[in-house]
């Protein structure tokens, strides 16, 4: 038992190296996509401290309406197009609707209430676009396909899938770009000032509606990249919903409000997920993907409560 | 021993040496990181007494009252209450050696009425397991009327019939503080830490707390230790005072002597370091 | 105008502490049990009893379970589902280990073992608060359900993978399983409901209600009275977990005669939570508001389309009642984010005052 625990996966690793590396290749994979969902969560966190639940479904609702659209006529690019400005939209409304009437409210209503706009959306994109699950137009928007296969010479291949590799480049621009942005830029700086506190950044005269707006927006458009490149690897559907849940771990590990974070949480959640599956899942009955990310997350919390880039929170009374 | 002294009296400040020390603080350290908050004070609480704690913004005062009752652990000096020396103390051991406290910004449960929150006081003298809370009719509502009855006088002596069952989120500041005192009252304290009691308040409001302050000192005995800004209260309230300034001690005597001193006069004017 | 305190005057303080000091509110709970075990019996169809009236008193059951965790101690929980499922599979396994106890007895057994594994799940909230600890009850979401998969003696490695309730008598009436008839059902579950409301409320208005309200409203200043932060939110753990474990036996035993692990998934979690924040944090009362419109809403929008002559699928309108549903939460948090419980309030007192504003 012990052995099947302490060395039997270490041998694995070792005398299949080309296995390990796939696995690692797919936890690489995993991992940045995790980190783009985490990273529409710490997006809209840092700028209005709600934790914006309905992410996940953003995603899956992006991916719904530019295959959608795409459906039923509309060449693939213009469909892009129209999916940029219906997240705009759909940004402008939630702000309008749901965010602005409830400025100033404790954290667990705000949480409350992007739950009540899952259930909104869920119902509301199933309402136009049906249940079923959809094939994402890779092809069509000049997304890479196929696969490269790498030799390693007597250990045998390792097989990339070229949409993975798109995935990743795709996600450091994004990480940088938006980087770049909060750091910058003037917008930047001010979605910090409201990310701290409302009140004091209003009364500098800071316009919270135009800032919420525009950071939903920006969730939007991570949404919707996180919905083409997750809906190339599988099918568009409201399965996706349940993966939205290990953007948790990830923000715990990254903390709430590190665009950094979010990635190399992503990553570490990714990594450990795959490993563990594949090296230990067996052991206890497989399937352990499930909830090894919530308790790589819950142990590592009991060592650092704040998070892998949180501050350390000093009490005050 | 344990004479009663006028203390809202301006002549009677003589210091009484030969009363029992309650509460010691030697050579105590505080850093958060490389912040030093508090450098190697030492001082004393006697019991019976009025103990000032007074200094500048930044000083140190509140983390002062945070060490003693447990809820900052300093990395250097001791901490003797009543003779026994204390290491690493939970603050609800502080609680359970009589050691009570109010806030400097109103901390008291929002949520819960005037009533819960000074009820909320007499927790640890309350003893009915979860069976009998179950029940309720029997040992569990004996005890809960038997406490009500404390309670209610606690109520009588701050004079807040009226707002027994207001929700404290709804009082008015002044109001607040002083539900905070009840609820510390409440819990019989030996010695009871006031935070800024009269802060934000008025002429009339801080006449109401110093009087109600030297009440619960010399009616029930309580040893008190403020913080308060208002030199005019401190001097007229206290017996002995302490100065903070950056973290240190610089000063520490009946106030007339305080007041005198050449370090405070500089602490609080501001010179040239 | 009915409803008026004025020239009650309560002479001792153990009148004042009564759950319902107000003549009126002693009236109307009056009203209200008795149309719950008389009115209904009498007067329901088997249809208004197993979907509607049981359905609701189980989950009322879990909402307050829940509501002494979140709304009373404030620690947000995202496992109840699991927790319920905990109650539900225990119980099952008592039924089979012990098949002639009464089958009442094992179901409020069952919750001593949600209980204990709510408490191992609350250890974490010592050090981790907020939407931190809501990951570690997500932790134990997946993990128990997975727990519910993978282990096939806690479902006696029934092919399906289901546990399915076999039939037990209880004083010589069938009240579980499927030849029980409702209105059996309906009974138990409305006593045990009543029944352990009624401790739970006498647990709330004691010390140890107190001591999780100061927990929720001010954890330093709580401590620092002489709270044990520990010991009091793993009495609130276990407390609620053992509701909401009660709750999911009673969902499997008396409502569904059968349950899968995705029974007790993290939507239910998620329907729970909703009930609790909809009806009011930290009130009783609200717990039953909010099961009443978040199981009784949907079943209701059902019949809606037929009724004015609709032709519309049974899929468009599941899709709508979710919609509908959606909007109606982000409606009234943005209306009265306390929950139905204080708009309740906020009528009573409307009431006293009348016919004056205030």
């Amino acid at each position: 038992m012990l052995y099947d625990i302490f060395i039997d996966p270490f041998v694995q690793m070792y005398q299949m190296p080309d296995f390990f590396l796939q696995v690692l290749w797919e936890g690489f994979v995993a991992g940045i996509l995790y980190a783009l969902i985490a990273l529409g969560f710490v997006l809209i966190f840092k700028a209005s401290g709600v934790f914006n639940f309905a992410q996940g479904i953003m995603v899956v609702f992006a991916g719904l309406t530019l295959v959608g659209l795409y459906e039923n006529g509309v060449p693939a690019f213009v469909a892009l197009a129209l999916t940029i400005v219906v997240m705009g939209i759909l940004a402008y409304g939630i702000e309008r609707v749901v965010m602005r009437p409830l400025v100033n409210q404790p954290d667990i209503i705000l949480l409350m209430a992007t739950i009540g706009l899952t259930y909104f959306l869920i119902g509301f994109g199933e309402f136009i676009f049906g249940g079923e699950p959809k094939r994402m137009i890779a092809e069509e928007l000049w997304l890479p396909t196929g696969s490269t296969a790498i030799e390693m010479g007597e250990r045998g291949l390792i097989i990339l899938q070229h949409i993975d590799i798109a995935a990743a480049v795709i996600a450091i621009i994004m990480v940088t770009a938006l980087g770049i942005f909060f750091n910058k830029t003037r917008i930047g700086r001010a979605l910090r000032a409201v990310a701290d506190d409302h009140q004091a950044a209003l009364s500098v005269g800071i316009s919270l509606n135009q800032i919420w707006a525009i950071v939903w927006f920006a969730a939007g458009l991570v949404a919707l990249a996180t919905g083409i490149m997750w809906g190339a690897r599988s099918d568009v559907s409201f399965a996706l919903e349940i993966v939205a849940f290990k953007a948790l771990p990830v923000l715990i590990l990254g903390g709430f409000t590190s665009i950094p974070g979010a990635i190399i949480g992503g990553l570490i959640i990714g990594f450990g997920e795959k490993i563990g599956e594949l090296y230990w899942g067996g052991l206890v009955g497989g399937g352990i993907e499930s909830w090894l990310a919530y308790i790589i997350a819950l142990i590592f919390l009991l060592f650092r409560p704040q998070g892998l880039f949180g501050e350390k929170i000093i009490e005050r009374v | 021993m344990n004479a009663i002294v006028t203390n809202n009296d301006m002549t009677a400040t003589a210091p009484v040496t030969e009363r029992e020390v309650l509460l010691k603080v030697d050579n105590v350290s505080l850093s958060f990181g490389g912040v030093k908050a508090i450098t190697d004070i030492s001082l004393d609480i006697q019991k019976g007494e009025i103990r000032a704690i007074i200094g500048p913004n930044g000083a140190g005062k509140t983390s002062m009252l945070n060490v003693i009752n447990g809820f900052y652990h300093p990395q250097e000096g001791t901490i003797t209450w009543r003779g026994e020396v204390r290491r690493k103390m939970k603050p609800y051991e502080a609680a359970t050696q009589g050691i009570a406290r109010t806030f400097q910004n109103v901390a008291l449960f929002k949520g819960m009425t005037t009533l819960d929150n000074i009820m909320s006081g007499r927790s640890l003298k309350m003893n009915k397991n979860f069976f009998w809370q179950m029940l309720w009719r029997g040992p569990a509502e004996q005890e809960e009327i038997e406490h009500r009855r404390k309670v209610e006088d606690i109520i009588d002596f701050l004079e807040i019939q009226a707002i027994r069952k207001t929700p404290v989120g709804r009082l008015p500041y002044g109001l607040q503080k002083r539900v905070e005192l009840g609820r510390a009252l409440a819990m019989e304290p030996e010695l009871l830490l006031l935070d800024e009691p009269m802060a934000g308040m008025n002429l009339e409001e801080k006449e109401d707390m110093s009087r109600f302050i030297l009440d619960v000192n010399q009616e029930f005995g309580t040893t008190i230790a403020l913080i308060e800004h208002d030199m005019g209260v401190v001097m007229d309230l206290s017996d002995r005072v302490v100065v903070l300034d950056y973290g240190k001690k610089i000063a520490d005597g009946p106030p007339e002597e305080v007041q005198a001193s050449q370090a405070v006069i500089d602490a609080y004017l501001g010179v040239s370091h | 105008m009915f409803y008026r305190e004025a020239g009650q005057f309560k002479t001792s303080y153990k009148a004042d502490q009564a759950l319902f000091p107000i003549l009126q509110d002693k009236v109307g709970m009056a009203v209200i049990l008795a149309v719950a075990f008389v009115l209904i019996p009498l007067t329901a169809n088997d249809f208004f009893l197993t979907s509607i009236m049981i359905p609701f008193l189980v989950f009322s059951l879990a909402a307050i379970g829940l509501n002494v965790l979140t709304g009373y101690c404030g620690q947000l929980s995202l496992g109840t589902g699991a927790f319920m499922g905990v109650g539900a599979y225990a119980a099952y396994k008592l039924t089979t280990i012990f098949p002639d106890v009464n089958v009442v007895f094992l179901v409020l057994a069952s919750g001593i073992f949600s209980a204990l594994v709510g408490a191992i799940f609350g250890l974490p909230s010592l050090r981790i608060k907020g939407l931190y600890l809501a990951v570690t009850t997500l932790a134990a979401q997946f993990f128990l359900e997975w727990c519910f998969i993978r282990i096939p003696w806690l479902y006696n490695y029934n092919a399906s993978g289901a546990i399915e309730v076999p039939t037990r008598e209880m004083f010589g009436v069938i009240v579980s399983g499927a030849e029980a008839t409702p209105i059996a059902r309906y009974f138990v579950v409305l006593s045990v409901v009543v029944f352990i409301a009624f401790l739970v409320a006498n647990v709330l208005r004691g010390r140890i209600g107190r001591s999780w309200m100061m927990i929720r409203d001010m954890d330093i200043a709580a401590e620092l009275m002489g709270i044990r932060p520990l010991q009091t939110k793993l009495m609130a753990f276990a407390v609620s977990s053992y509701i909401c474990g009660v709750a999911g036996a009673m969902m499997v035993f008396f409502w569904l005669n059968a349950a899968e692990p995705s029974s007790y998934s993290i939507n239910l979690s998620f329907q729970i939570l909703f009930m609790v924040i909809l009806g009011g944090l930290g009130s009783l009362g609200g717990a039953f508001m909010g099961a009443a419109f978040i199981w009784i809403l949907p079943v209701f929008l059902k019949f809606i389309p037929g009724t004015i002559g609709l032709e519309v699928g049974a899929e468009t309108v599941q899709h709508l009642t979710f919609m509908i549903v959606g909007a109606l939460i982000i409606f009234f948090l943005i209306v009265e984010p306390h929950g139905f419980a204080r708009l309740w309030q906020i009528a009573k007192q409307k009431l006293r005052v009348w016919p004056f504003p205030y």
